[in-house]
């Protein structure tokens, strides 16, 4: 087997290249079914990660959305089971994934939750908010995201 | 398989970024069947127009700096090409400074260079890019430390496992050994991978210089590694 070309982080400079006209917009906001997803992405020490860009998908839907000063994203989506997310920043030499879940689905039997540790699952679970759904990402600490290896 | 040595570890002291955003905790393992069953992003709605490769094209004027051109193949890890997959890029400047305000190197911007680039690889999964070489710039990691002259790339590939964002470098760089982004890789025959090399057939007389670095993307083989 040929080996892999091996990852390198995404650096700081990446805002001028990545953002693409409705990057963030799976679905146009508004329109049937569409759901707003609003989180920040936080470090170590708690500090708002403002220099990270983040993915989301699910079978046909992409999205992309670099985080803001305060380290917030915001997606729109149709609603699906869960969501797969990739999060690239500085200091991450591989990017990080991890799933997120929409809450009003059923989530008792899922296989993959079934796999994390009781005390971790909420951390892959969006919860309800003010006109969407938040999702807040610890890359470390107490409340660390559960990660998902490459 | 795959061969972690040649992956960079999420922690990397030397990296002063990674202390506070590596994760700490164990990543959980998805099933070895699972992990193929991720289909990759639907990249489509990222509009890719056909000038957008040349990035010595995107103004009124010429950028200054060394013209080349820069391709190679996406491979997957079983040696197939990757067909129209998206490969996007981006760089700083000739002078080693970044299009984008969070760069503030004192080096001169050039009016007449963006520094971003995307194309689908062809049939054979070959991309294509003519652009100016980067210069090294400055950065704040320890004393007196300089980025070797690189260019970022973004891949997608087919499935969740294949999405690649790396950096690569150029051959004979006095930088790279000072570099502890690319020093974090352990093994340096997975440093070489991120090195191009001259390629003096693709080279086109009296116009550019030609670098050739091919990409491998974990395929269907492929498993999580242990990191």
């Amino acid at each position: 087997m040929t080996i892999p070309t091996p990852s390198q982080t995404v650096g700081p400079f990446f805002g001028f290249a990545m953002p693409f006209e409705d990057d963030a917009h799976a679905v146009a906001p508004g329109s049937d079914g569409a759901v707003r997803i609003e989180g920040q992405v936080f470090d170590g020490a708690r500090e708002p990660v403002p220099d990270a860009v983040l993915e989301i998908s699910d079978g046909d839907q992409f999205a992309r959305c670099g985080t803001d000063r305060e380290g917030a994203f915001h997606f729109t989506v149709r609603k699906a089971p869960y969501f797969e997310v990739l999060v690239f920043a500085r200091g991450l030499l591989r990017h990080l994934a991890t799933r997120m879940y929409i809450p009003d689905s059923s989530l008792a039997g899922d296989p993959f939750l079934q796999m994390v540790e009781k005390e971790r699952r909420h951390t892959l679970i969006a919860s309800a908010s003010e006109g969407g759904l938040r999702f807040d990402i610890h890359l470390q600490g107490d409340q660390e995201t559960v990660f998902i290896q490459l | 398989m795959t061969e972690p040595e040649f992956e960079p570890p999420y922690l990397f002291p030397d990296y002063r970024a990674t202390q506070l955003r590596a994760p700490r905790r164990e990543l959980v393992r998805l099933p070895d069947e699972w992990f193929h069953q991720r289909r990759g992003p639907a990249f489509g709605r990222i509009p890719v127009k056909p000038g957008d490769a040349d990035l010595t094209r995107q103004h009124p004027g010429e950028p200054l700096g060394e013209r080349i051109i820069l391709t190679g193949r996406v491979l997957d890890s079983d040696a197939r090409p990757v067909r129209h997959t998206l490969v996007e890029v981006w760089q700083a400047n000739a002078a080693g400074r970044y299009v984008d305000p969070v760069d503030t190197h004192p080096a001169p911007l050039d009016p007449n260079f963006t520094g971003a680039g995307r194309c689908l690889t062809d049939d054979d999964g070959v991309y294509r890019f003519v652009t100016v070489k980067p210069g090294a710039y400055p950065w704040r990691n320890h004393a007196n430390a300089w980025r070797p002259a690189h260019v970022h790339f973004s891949l997608f590939g087919s499935q969740m496992a294949s999405r690649l964002v790396t950096q690569m470098y150029f051959p004979g760089d006095p930088l790279m050994p000072f570099d502890p982004i690319l020093n974090s890789i352990a093994d340096a025959r997975g440093r070489d991978l991120l090195v191009a090399r001259f390629d003096p057939e693709t080279t086109e007389p009296e116009w550019a210089l030609a670098y050739r670095w091919d990409i491998v993307l974990r395929g269907r083989d492929a498993t999580p590694s242990e990191s």
